[in-house]
């Protein structure tokens, strides 16, 4: 198929309908409006359930309900909405349900604003639901990887029953891009799902259950070891990451989403001027990407982490890193998207500093 | 090609986010890479609106334009505002209908466009967005007449199909008044 010019927001929501999802909930939340838009008017002539719920709260539970229920279910929203969804994320991941959450990300905290930003880390990769859990987490940098790994997203959240989230900030939701639907692969068909509530209580075995109550403590305890099966899991086959231009960089950037396509400018016009600078791009930001910091060659002298966020990667980047290198931040916060002027101009800065100590 | 990018801007209702979306359409067509970014927000008709563009053979990068290679400025404010980003010897397309205090840099290259008299001569203000469309690729090259043909072609269909003809001829007046260039 040819490439189509789409905006990021719709780009998504079609890729959800091609990666199987069979329902969507969702409420209003600016700078994600698009993809609900496009879903109500595409899930229903497909015989999909749309529902524009009454919150968000509302939202999340109905995605609940139909994971538990068998079905791909789906929700959306920006920053403060996916806080308030946070509890009925811990409850699905406590079921271990599968469902894809897209998470278009603006400046907080509170209501804040609607412009791009990156400042949903922490929420995104360290929960803030209850519990030991964990989201298998994307942070993809264009409209292209996006739509792959939403269609993806789908089968990775039915093998490990556990949610995926897809956070990219405002930017890429209101960009248009071109972007090819079939150039990923084709996601499986869903498997019969035996564990599901769908009515049927006549199977061997009986009826099933969905909850996350568990109220024996070594009961609670054995399930959540067996919920850190799937994290290790994880760890060990999901880290996803690119090295760009590392292999004889004296400063490596770490950097994701639109932040690392803003840095890729960066590294062009550096390594134009002979400055060595390469990046190390994480793809799922959680699992955090380690086994990138282990490639690096001993004679990298500086990581530098760059965010829209005033630094909640850099604390994963400073644990990734374990003391071997020089770290440094420069980030924009608040719904400010740096023009990549600005992180030459640090790199410089740093150089100077250097020179002169 | 080398890359080009282009910030165009105007008010809210001067159709500036089409103007953009229309080159990225050629872009796709053409089988090159481009990238749109719309300024959002709680912007109303009336408000100041823009988008930058970004067109190129090789992977793009940022999408952000922080110095563009070509301006389209439809008023006074986007002018005031924009102009001093211009890369040297960029292309600066001003909607001469809406500038009454024009002050340009002596770096650049200007054509002025009186694109609402234009418009309404063709018979719809609403078609000044593609008068100074037209100028702009008659002044870089970036596209011809028929690719940009091509994708009114693509873009409007059902009912707006009626809007194809107008859009033409906005184009190629457009394209004509890039003889009227100022420094």
């Amino acid at each position: 198929m040819a490439k189509v010019l789409m905006k990021g927001n719709e780009a998504m929501a079609l890729a959800a309908i091609e990666g199987g999802c069979d329902a969507f909930f969702g409420y209003p939340i600016t700078p994600q409006n698009e993809i609900p838009e496009y879903l109500s008017r595409h899930m229903g002539e497909k015989g999909r359930v749309f529902v524009q719920a009454e919150s968000e709260v509302a939202a999340i539970n109905m995605v609940y309900g139909a994971a538990g229920a068998g079905a791909r279910a789906l929700t959306s929203s920006s920053s403060p909405g996916i806080a308030l969804k946070q509890e009925g994320i811990s409850y699905i991941a406590g079921s271990e349900l599968p469902c894809v959450i897209i998470n278009v990300m603006r400046g907080g905290p509170g209501l804040g604003g609607i412009q791009p930003s990156q400042a949903d880390y922490n929420q995104v990769t360290k929960g803030g639901g209850n519990g030991d859990y964990h989201l298998l987490a994307f942070a993809p940098e264009n409209l292209q990887e996006t739509v792959n790994i939403i269609k993806e997203s789908f089968d990775l959240a039915d093998y490990y029953r556990n949610p995926v989230i897809i956070a990219v900030d405002g930017l890429l939701g209101q960009m248009m891009e071109p972007v090819d639907l079939e150039a990923a692969p084709k996601t499986e068909d869903a498997k019969e799902k035996k564990w599901a509530a769908d009515g049927n209580s006549d199977r061997e075995g009986g009826r099933n259950v969905i909850t996350s109550i568990h109220l024996d403590p070594l009961e609670l305890e054995q399930h959540n070891l067996k919920l850190k099966k799937k994290y290790d899991e994880m760890r060990a086959k999901e880290q996803r990451y690119e090295m760009i231009e590392t292999d004889d960089a004296d400063i490596v950037f770490v950097a994701y989403g639109s932040m690392a396509r803003i840095a890729r400018s960066a590294v062009k016009t550096l390594r134009e001027e002979g400055i060595k600078v390469g990046m190390i791009r994480p793809v799922t930001i959680w699992p955090f990407p380690e086994k990138a910091f282990d490639e690096l060659s001993k004679s990298v002298k500086t990581l530098l982490t760059l965010e829209m966020s005033l630094g909640q990667m850099h604390e994963d980047v400073r644990a990734a890193n374990n003391g071997r290198f020089q770290l440094d931040f420069y980030g924009r916060t608040g719904g400010v998207v740096p023009e990549p002027e600005e992180i030459i101009d640090h790199v410089k800065r740093m150089l100077e500093k250097e020179g002169s100590s | 090609m080398n890359e080009e990018k282009v910030i165009i801007a105007g008010f809210g209702g001067q159709g500036v986010m089409l103007m953009g979306q229309i080159l990225s359409h050629a872009a796709t067509i053409a089988d090159l890479n481009t990238t749109w970014i719309p300024s959002y927000g709680p912007e109303t008709r009336g408000g100041t609106a823009n988008c930058a563009v970004t067109i190129g053979k090789e992977r793009i990068n940022s999408p952000v334009v922080s110095v563009p290679d070509s301006l389209v400025v439809m008023n006074q404010p986007s002018l005031d505002k924009f102009q001093k980003k211009l890369k040297k010897g960029g292309v600066l397309i001003a909607n001469k209908s809406q500038i009454p205090d024009a002050d340009y840099r002596d770096d650049i290259k200007v054509y002025e466009v009186d694109a609402n008299k234009k418009a309404l001569e063709i018979g719809n203000l609403r078609v000044a967005n593609m008068v100074m469309l037209g100028a702009y690729i008659a002044a870089t090259g970036v596209f011809s007449q028929d690719e940009m043909f091509a994708v009114f072609e693509q873009i409007f269909t059902g009912k707006k199909s009626e809007l194809i003809d107008l859009n033409k001829q906005a184009l190629e007046a457009g394209i004509q008044a890039v003889g009227n260039r100022v420094s």
